[in-house]
C-alpha cells in the first residue's frame, strides 16, 4: 500500500481498505461519474490500493471534456467577432476546437476574458454597455444554477448586451445511456456528490431499481472515494441495488430547492450532444422561451456550425469507460497536454490528463512509442 | 472549474437586489452570491462553486477539505492565474500575459493561496 501514508487520515483509510478487502469475493466494476473523483483516484493511487477484483471505470463527468467540438467552434467564432467580449472559465482556454482554441483567439486579438463566476461576466456587461458580452455556459447540474441566476439577473436588471452560450448537461440521462449501452460493464455507480448537493437524489431510486444497479452518492476526497467504494461493494456482494448517500455532510435528499426553482424557471430540458459520445436524449438544458433573447447562438447566428472530431481521438470510449486513456494509441505520443487531440487530455478533470499527469511514468515501460520528455504539471 | 470549495462567510450585504457575501477560502477572499442559501449567516461555512454558495457545511469538514485542497495545490488551480497556466501548457513564452483586465486575477489578499498551502 505504497500511497496510503499520503491520506489525510491514513488509519481510517486503512480500515476502509481492510473492510473492502474483507468484503469482496468476486470481481466488480464500479463507475465513478465525476471527473474530480477520477483525479482523486489516480492522484492517490486508490485504484491500485483496492483489491484486484474491484475495478474503477472512469465516467463521463467532466464538463470540459463532454462539451461538443461544434460548441467550442461556436465559441471561437463568437469570440473572434469585433465588439465582443467573450468570458469563460479558465478551463476552457485550451480545449481544442477545429484548428485552434480560445487562448489562440486571444493572442490573435480577440477579447477573451477569464472570470471566476458568471456574475463577473454580467458585471463586465454592465461596465461595457457598447460591447456584446457573452458567457460560455457549460457544466453539469452544479454549474447550471449559477449560470441560470446570472441570466435571470440580466433580465431583471435589463442588461441587454449580455448573453449565454449554453451547453449544459445532466448526469442521470448519461447514467441511463451508459446502462443501456450493449457494451456496458458497469455494476455500480459512485454518483457525483456536488451534482447531488444541488439536485438531491430524487432521480436516482428509479434508475437504481430499473437497472438493478447500486448508486452511492460520493464526495471526491480520497476518504470519500474509499467510503463510496466500500458501500457499493457491500451492496453488490449482498445483491442489493439501492441509493445510498455517503456524502451526507453536503448532500440533502431534496437538494437545494432555491437552485432547483431557478433551473426550472430559466432552462428547459433538451437533447444534447456529448463530445465523443453523441446525442443523449434529454441530457441537457437550453434557455427556456422566456429567456431566448439571452441565447448567444441565436444572437450571433452560429446555429449552423457543425464539425467533425479528429478520428484518432478515442475520448468517446474513454468517457464511456470502454477503454482506459493509455489504451489510446495517441496517448502520450501525438496527444499530450501541450498538444491535446481531445478535451479529455486538456481538462483539469479529464481522464486522459489524470493518467498523463500521475500515471504516465508507471505506464511508460509498457509502451513502445517514445513519450514526451518533460512532464507538464 | 468543477471544483467546489468550502469557505467561511465574513460579511453579508446586498448588490443589485441580490444577497451577496464576502467569503474566505483559506486566505483567498471572494465575493459570493447567497441567493441559493438565503439563511446562511456570518461565520458559517458553505460549499461554493463558481461564486455561488450551494450547500451548508459544518466547520470541521470545511476545514479538513480546505487543508487537503491546499496541500494538493488545488486552491492554486482554482484561484490562480488561468492564463499563466494555459500559457505554460501551450509552451508559450513570457510576454503574452498577465493581462491586467481579467477579473479572475485581480488582487486577492496578498499571497493568500501560497500562505494557505504553507499552513
Ligand atoms: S489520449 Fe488524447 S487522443 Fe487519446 S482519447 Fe485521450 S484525448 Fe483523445
Amino acid at each position: 500500500m505504497k500511497y496510503i501514508e499520503e491520506f489525510q487520515d491514513p488509519e481510517l483509510a486503512r480500515r476502509l481498505l481492510d473492510d473492502i478487502h474483507a468484503t469482496v469475493t468476486r470481481p466488480w466494476a464500479l463507475m465513478e461519474v465525476c471527473g474530480g473523483q477520477t483525479h482523486t483516484i489516480i492522484r492517490h493511487g486508490i485504484d491500485q490500493l483496492l483489491p484486484e477484483q474491484v475495478e474503477l471505470i472512469h465516467g463521463p463527468g467532466c464538463p470540459v471534456c463532454v462539451t461538443p467540438l461544434e460548441v467550442i467552434d461556436k465559441a471561437l467564432e463568437i469570440a473572434s467577432r469585433p465588439g465582443v467580449i467573450f468570458c469563460s472559465f479558465g478551463d476552457m482556454l485550451r480545449v481544442p476546437g477545429t484548428g485552434r482554441d480560445l487562448f489562440q483567439v486571444r493572442s490573435e486579438g480577440g477579447d477573451v476574458r477569464v472570470v471566476y463566476s458568471p456574475l463577473d461576466a454580467l458585471r463586465i456587461a454592465q461596465q461595457n454597455p457598447a460591447r456584446e458580452v457573452v458567457f460560455f455556459g457549460i457544466g453539469f447540474e452544479t454549474t447550471a444554477p449559477p449560470n441560470a441566476m446570472t441570466v435571470h439577473q440580466a433580465k431583471k436588471l435589463g442588461i441587454p448586451n449580455f448573453s449565454l452560450l449554453v451547453s449544459h448537461v445532466r448526469v442521470p440521462p448519461a447514467i441511463e445511456a451508459i446502462m443501456t449501452s450493449p457494451s456496458c460493464r458497469v455494476q455500480a455507480f459512485l454518483a457525483a456528490g456536488h451534482v447531488c448537493s444541488v439536485m438531491g437524489m430524487g432521480e436516482y431510486p428509479e434508475l437504481a431499481a430499473r437497472h438493478r444497479v447500486p448508486i452511492v452518492v460520493t464526495g471526491f476526497e480520497p476518504l470519500d472515494i474509499l467510503e463510496g467504494v466500500r458501500r457499493a461493494v457491500r451492496q453488490l456482494e449482498r445483491g442489493e441495488h439501492t441509493v445510498d448517500n455517503a456524502y451526507a455532510r453536503a448532500v440533502r435528499p431534496e437538494g437545494n430547492p432555491a437552485a432547483l426553482a431557478m433551473l426550472e424557471d430559466v432552462f428547459e430540458v433538451t437533447d444534447r450532444a456529448w463530445r465523443g459520445i453523441g446525442v443523449i436524449p434529454a441530457s441537457g438544458w437550453r434557455l427556456s422561451a422566456r429567456y431566448r433573447d439571452y441565447d448567444a447562438e441565436h444572437r450571433f447566428s452560429v446555429t449552423g456550425i457543425a464539425t467533425q472530431e479528429p478520428a484518432e481521438c478515442r475520448s468517446g470510449e474513454v468517457l464511456q469507460g470502454l477503454i482506459k486513456p493509455h489504451e489510446c494509441e495517441a496517448f502520450g505520443t501525438t496527444c499530450t497536454p501541450r498538444t491535446p487531440l481531445g478535451a479529455t487530455m486538456v481538462s483539469s478533470e479529464g481522464a486522459c490528463a489524470a493518467y498523463y499527469l500521475y500515471r504516465r511514468l508507471d505506464l511508460a515501460p509498457a509502451r513502445t512509442a517514445p513519450l514526451e520528455a518533460s512532464p507538464v504539471v | 472549474m468543477c471544483l467546489a470549495v468550502p469557505g467561511r462567510v465574513l460579511d453579508i450585504g446586498e448588490k443589485d437586489g441580490t444577497r451577496m457575501a464576502t467569503v474566505d477560502f483559506g486566505g483567498v477572499v471572494k465575493e459570493v452570491c447567497l441567493e441559493y442559501l438565503p439563511d446562511l449567516q456570518v461565520g458559517e461555512y458553505a460549499i461554493v462553486h463558481v461564486g455561488f454558495a450551494l450547500q451548508r457545511l459544518d466547520e470541521e469538514s470545511a476545514k479538513q477539505t480546505l487543508e487537503l485542497f491546499a496541500q494538493l495545490g488545488m486552491l492554486q488551480e482554482e484561484f490562480g492565474d488561468p492564463w499563466e497556466r494555459a500559457a505554460a501548457e501551450a509552451g508559450a513564452g513570457d510576454g503574452d500575459w498577465p493581462f491586467a483586465d481579467d477579473i479572475a486575477q485581480q488582487p486577492h489578499t496578498g499571497d493568500a493561496v501560497q500562505e494557505a498551502q504553507q499552513q
